[in-house]
């Protein structure tokens, strides 16, 4: 057998291997893949994101049996799946803990990547991708809640689409298209199915795919921020680092029990979270004339849906400041220059006056996505010398320590009805937010930072 | 990136750490056994909900209940349709004639007895196949592939069947044909008589179909 490949495998998995990559593919992302020794609790959330992603997809084709994507339909085939499917409770139940699950341990898995510099240099793409997933994960998780057709369905996707009504000159015309109707209706629940179901799903899955190569393609961070493949034994192995199988298949597998308890503690004994994981006024059947008391979006989406409700009249007057400081900025600043020299601060000084010039309601829009985009940023607005926040000066630690109570302060003021007080602190912390990230370049590269060491900071246990 | 290759007793230690290197452990081997096997389970209890959940809901199981006909306007000669279990339910009353093609043709039937498993109750395990030969009760759907045969009542060639044809059904998808009791003829796509469900009467104009006994 002239010119057949060889391969070190024999029998069956011989023939395998040389028509298709199996064994090369398992040494290369499994048994011979070296990820860093020293990983902490923190490095759990990454497996556990695709475990959720396996609970959504299983439990979703399920429920998918049953469920009626029709507006007359949809809320009664819900029911049918808690009453009378056996064991509908239990599925509809998981998708629904899931879904909240999914945004924890998704932040949970980006603030590790903050704290540690694991979107740094080589791994911009890693970060780019998870910024990418992350934005499918909002669109599928608000594709998903119209689908119950309760009232909170029906009012949050209509304050939503109607978002896009506020781009100037194309808005209307891109809502109407968007929902299929002049009204959220049959049409667009009808269309939100395809997208939650197979369109979304599909992308999650790519990006996902993605998201891994690259990350296998450079390896991984680790809490030192060192870099493990510069010291290498004789065979090429990274001193620090350890076989993913069967070192870190074990681990992980731990972290999926601890995580499956919580888990299973949610669901079959809180499920609803008080009327934060199923808001209570999606227990009544969508009607197109009577909007709810009181409207909010899930919790997962309250930081963002805070400061987009802060970008009044009143807020733009700051954003017209933060441009045209960063206009002035950029036109002094030595990394700028020949001819960006000019354009940047032009650009900044047209936003500015668009600003004043647009409604305040196509700003708001306009924040909501920005603050989640700006994320993307991150490997080129940290100009620290270190990675991880462990060799930061301390003061670094407390900015950090101020974003994190930041966002939670946005996210419980998004969960409440407006007033004074409320939309004052959610203004002054839209501009913490936003602040954090565009002052970056400067403030991250001052300070006293650590040493850090040559090799991981490992005690073993 | 430097790749440099530190060599010293680090490395040493590496090489003899390695995988293929260690000895086999029974200990460690019964606790990776005792794991999978009590994660096994754990799996088998997660998978038990998504199975359940395709098995008929109680929706479905209320629309397969016992259906009660009123047979008081079917005239002799007459069938009517009704549906049980979603699937159509013929009731036939058949006249003295067709009565008296059955014993007939007991050589040119598969089963004219009705003996094979699944198809006949025992109540139904006579000539006529049913409890009373006035009445012929059975599901319409062919034994073959599941189509709803025609009525083919009328003998001779008049409805395109053969000269010898005495009366029964014809199935349009693949030519299977039945007689006045729903036996089927040998050397045909169907193996099986048609199905005859459990059913009583509740008196002479009411008969209760899915059931055999009064609940």
């Amino acid at each position: 057998m002239a010119g057949e490949k060889v391969v070190e495998t024999t029998g069956l998995l011989g023939w395998v291997d040389r028509r298709f990559p199996l064994t090369k593919m398992v040494k290369e992302h499994v048994t011979e893949y070296y990820a860093p020794k020293n990983f902490n609790f923190w490095y759990f959330f990454g497996s556990l994101a695709m475990l959720v992603l396996v609970i959504q997809i299983l439990t979703g084709i399920f429920m998918v049996m049953h469920y009626k994507p029709d507006a007359e339909l949809a809320f009664a085939s819900v029911e049918y799946i808690m009453r009378e499917v056996p064991f509908g409770w239990v599925i509809r139940y998981m998708h629904s803990t899931g879904a909240s699950m999914f945004f924890v341990v998704v932040y949970l898995h980006m603030l590790r990547g903050m704290l540690y510099g694991s979107y740094r240099k080589p791994r911009e793409l890693v970060w780019v991708f998870g910024v990418a997933i992350f934005l499918c994960l909002m669109a599928e998780a608000f594709f998903g809640y119209l689908l119950p057709w309760g009232q909170m369905s029906y009012w949050g996707a209509q304050v939503i689409v109607n978002l896009f009504a506020a781009i100037p000159f194309v808005g209307e015309g891109l809502s109407t298209w968007i929902r299929g109707d002049f009204v959220v209706s049959d049409a667009t629940l009808n269309r939100f199915f395809a997208f939650h179901v197979i369109a979304i799903p599909l992308v999650l899955i790519g990006l996902i795919v993605a998201h891994v190569i690259a990350l296998h393609e450079v390896g991984s961070n680790n809490p030192d921020g060192v870099e493990i493949k510069e010291k290498v034994d004789a065979k090429g192995r990274p001193l620090d680092g350890i076989p993913f199988h069967p070192y870190y298949t074990v681990h992980d597998i731990l972290g999926v029990a601890g995580f499956l308890l919580v888990f299973a503690a949610i669901m079959f004994f809180a499920p609803t979270m008080g009327g934060y994981f199923i808001e209570a006024n999606n227990f009544i059947p969508a009607d197109p004339y009577v909007t709810p008391a009181h409207i909010a979006p899930v919790w997962y989406f309250t930081p963002f849906y805070s400061m987009l409700r802060a970008t009044t009249a009143e807020f733009t007057w700051a954003l017209v400041a933060f441009s045209l400081v960063f206009a002035v900025g950029l036109f002094f600043s030595k990394n700028n220059r020949g001819i960006w020299k000019i354009i940047w601060p032009v650009v900044l000084i047209a936003l500015a006056i668009l600003l004043r010039v647009f409604d305040a309601k196509f700003w708001g829009v306009v924040v909501m996505g920005g603050t989640v985009v700006i994320l993307g940023f991150l490997p080129w607005l940290d100009k620290s010398p270190v990675k991880s926040i462990r060799y930061r000066p301390g003061w670094h630690k407390l900015l950090y320590a101020i974003f994190m109570v930041n966002f939670l302060v946005l996210g419980y003021i998004g969960t409440q009805v407006p007033n004074d007080l409320l939309n004052l602190i959610s203004q002054i912390s839209t501009v913490i937010y936003l602040a954090f990230f565009f002052f970056m370049p400067i403030w991250s590269r001052l300070g006293t930072f650590k040493e850090v060491p040559d090799r991981v900071t490992f005690k073993p246990h | 990136m430097s790749q440099e290759s530190t060599v010293s007793k680090e490395t040493a230690v590496v090489e003899q750490a390695s995988p293929d290197v260690l000895p086999d452990d029974p200990n460690r081997r019964f606790w990776l056994g005792t794991a999978c096997a009590v994660g096994g389970v754990a799996g088998v209890a997660t998978v038990i909900p998504f199975v359940a959940s395709m098995s008929p809901s109680e929706r479905a199981k209320a629309a397969g209940a016992p259906v009660q006909v009123d047979i008081s306007s079917v005239a002799p000669g007459q069938m009517i349709t009704v549906e049980w279990q979603g699937k159509p339910v013929w009731i036939l009353r058949r006249t003295p004639e067709m009565l008296a093609t059955l014993p007939k043709i007991n050589g040119d039937l598969v089963d004219p007895m009705s003996e094979r498993p699944g198809f006949t109750p025992e109540f139904a395990q006579n000539e006529h196949r049913s409890i009373n030969p006035e009445w012929m009760i059975m599901v319409g759907i062919c034994t073959h592939l599941g189509c709803s045969p025609s009525a083919r009542f009328a003998s001779g060639t008049s409805q395109g069947m053969g000269a010898d044809w005495l009366g029964g059904y014809l199935c349009p998808c693949h030519g299977s044909v039945f007689d006045f009791a729903g036996r089927v003829f040998k050397n045909q796509p169907a193996p099986d008589n048609l199905p005859v469900p459990p059913y009583y009467f509740i008196d002479e104009t009411n008969v209760m179909i899915g059931l055999d006994t009064p609940a």
